[in-house]
């Protein structure tokens, strides 16, 4: 394993997906080159249809790419699956109404064999982690969005996966929630380490969020930008006013209106 | 308590249309008797003879009523007039056969489910086994398994059976198959396995469409058990005393029996229904 810590954590070099619709072929991905180091926070950023969340889908290997190279620590993104190399987070919270928040948080720690004592210890863990104490032995039901979103995120993060992959997962709630979210999910992400990749289509987000900004495009679905943060780690709310974070987000802009002049 | 005026309103329109229609269909025989004794009967008469014949066409609400309750109460239990007792011998049968029903419906439901190919097999027969008419196979089922020697419980849970496992087997695929796209990928991510998905996912999430299809199931069942207990000759069960009622034109043994019928459907429904709540509760599912 040492020899691979510089070895970039996804490895994408002229990846391309086509799905076969009845209308004909759609090419969902095209000639996408990408690498991202651990302890990225890497977002995605385009309009639908961009092939943002295709393209985190193939590095988590619910999509498979029709030719070119794609790794995940360093291994073919099929097998990162079956080593449970990630946790993923998806747009609805998609807790089971049957369980209570803990029981869900369990739920993969079940399927992946740990013992009572070390489920019981980790979901203490990472309901701390993600400020939901006292909330285990509720139902989904009686939390709000916000938190249940939050309880996916600790089911996410409950077992030993260095790698977070994101799919919009503060879409469906509002601006307000969503700003308390993007502070305690840079926070997260300072204590745990992990490598997180973030789909998105808000500018502000992907800027407050990420060490690398990836501005992608639709028909074909293709990157148009790769752009590196020059903000601290540290980042207050109101790192959002100031010149450094404004001129990002121009540059973000600019390079999603340069993807829709190619249409 | 608000809803219990239109209750009433609704029970006692139903009795009020039941008396009327007794009188229509009843006065016919007051009249014919007194043209044969050859007396001649005032309304007041005709109303209240049409009220208390022994074999009227449609017996009044009170006679069935007390038909019920002699049949529940005044006889002892092992007579052959007993309701409890016939209640009793379609009740086994229905359970036996509810049981036998369910299991299949779902051992049925979770093969389809998993496989494609008993997918494209196994529904189309299913679907081909409600079109035909119970009464039609019924009597069938019966006599191959009499000239087998199986006689008694087994033959009408079969048939009771053959009624209820549809519903379950419907509900219970279509119960398996609810978990969306998102869920089924969510489990992928975590490498689990088909039967980690099976009892971690589809089996929890198809329950409440499992208790509706129980619903159907239990009252499909008590419906084939008695028309399993019609042909056969057989002389205990509610189906036989609706037989042995209508040969000898007693029809408010029929009603009776009848009604026997319904009150045991509608408590079956009810204990389905009860059980379900407090699952349902049990799992969260219910707030």
């Amino acid at each position: 394993m040492t020899e691979d810590v510089k070895a970039p954590v996804i490895f994408a070099k002229d990846l391309n997906l086509v799905f076969q619709t009845n209308d004909g072929p759609v090419q969902a991905l095209k000639d996408v080159n990408l690498s991202i180091e651990r302890g990225d926070f890497v977002s995605f950023i385009g309009p639908s249809g961009c092939g943002k969340t295709t393209f985190l889908r193939c590095i988590a290997a619910l999509e498979h790419p029709t030719s070119g190279t794609l790794t995940v620590n360093s291994i073919p993104p099929e097998e990162a699956r079956k080593a449970r190399s990630y946790g993923y987070v998806f747009q609805a919270a998609g807790l089971y109404p049957w369980r209570t928040i803990a029981g869900n948080v369990k739920l993969p720690l079940e399927i992946m064999g740990y013992t009572k004592a070390e489920q019981d210890a980790r979901v203490e863990k990472v309901l701390s982690l993600v400020d939901l104490q006292g909330f285990a032995k509720k139902f989904p039901w009686q939390l709000s969005g916000g938190m249940q979103q939050r309880a996916s995120i600790a089911r996410a993060l409950a077992f030993d996966a260095d790698i977070l992959l994101m799919d919009e997962p503060f879409g469906a709630l509002d601006e307000i929630v969503r700003d308390r979210l993007n502070e305690e999910l840079l926070k997260l992400w300072a204590r745990t380490g992990k490598t997180i990749g973030f789909v998105t289509h808000s500018i502000p987000e992907a800027v407050y969020l990420s060490t690398k900004i990836v501005v992608m495009s639709p028909r074909p679905g293709r990157i148009t930008d790769v752009i590196e943060s020059t903000l601290p780690k540290d980042r207050p709310l109101d790192i959002r006013d100031s010149a450094e974070f404004l001129k990002i987000a121009h540059r973000v802009r600019e390079g999603l209106r340069a993807g829709h002049a190619y249409d | 308590m608000r809803s219990i005026l239109p209750i009433l309103a609704v029970l006692s329109a139903i009795i009020a249309l039941w008396y009327g229609a007794a009188v229509l269909l009843n006065k016919q025989w007051t009249y014919d008797q007194a043209a044969r004794a050859g007396v001649t009967v005032t309304t007041a008469q005709m109303l209240a003879d049409t009220m208390m014949q022994e074999r009227p066409v449609l017996p009044a609400p009170h006679q069935v009523a007390k038909g019920l309750w002699d049949g529940f109460t005044g006889q002892k239990i092992t007579s052959k007039k007993s309701l409890v007792l016939h209640s009793w011998i379609t009740f086994s049968a229905t359970m036996a056969g509810f049981g036998l029903g369910t299991a299949a419906g779902i051992l049925l439901a979770v093969g389809i489910v998993h496989s494609r190919a008993m997918d494209m097999s196994v529904m189309p027969w299913a679907i081909a086994s409600q079109t035909i008419p119970i009464l039609a196979i019924a009597p069938m089922v019966i006599v191959v398994l009499a000239s087998l020697g199986i006689k008694g419980l087994i033959p009408k849970a079969i048939i009771a059976a053959y009624l209820s496992f549809f519903p379950v087997l419907v509900g219970m695929v279509k119960g398996l198959r609810a978990p969306d796209a998102m869920q089924l990928d969510l489990l992928r991510t975590y490498n689990a396995s088909g039967a980690e998905t099976f009892w971690k996912l589809r089996l929890p999430s198809s329950m409440p469409y499992l208790f509706a299809s129980l619903k159907v199931g239990v009252a499909a069942a008590l419906v084939g058990t008695i028309v399993a207990e019609l042909p056969a000759g057989a002389s205990q069960g509610l189906g036989a005393r609706l037989l042995s009622g209508s040969y000898y034109g007693q029809t408010i043994q029929i009603w009776s029996a009848l009604f026997a019928a319904a009150i045991l459907a509608a408590g079956l429904v009810l204990i389905v229904g009860l059980i379900e709540g407090r699952v349902l509760k049990r799992m969260g599912m219910v707030r």
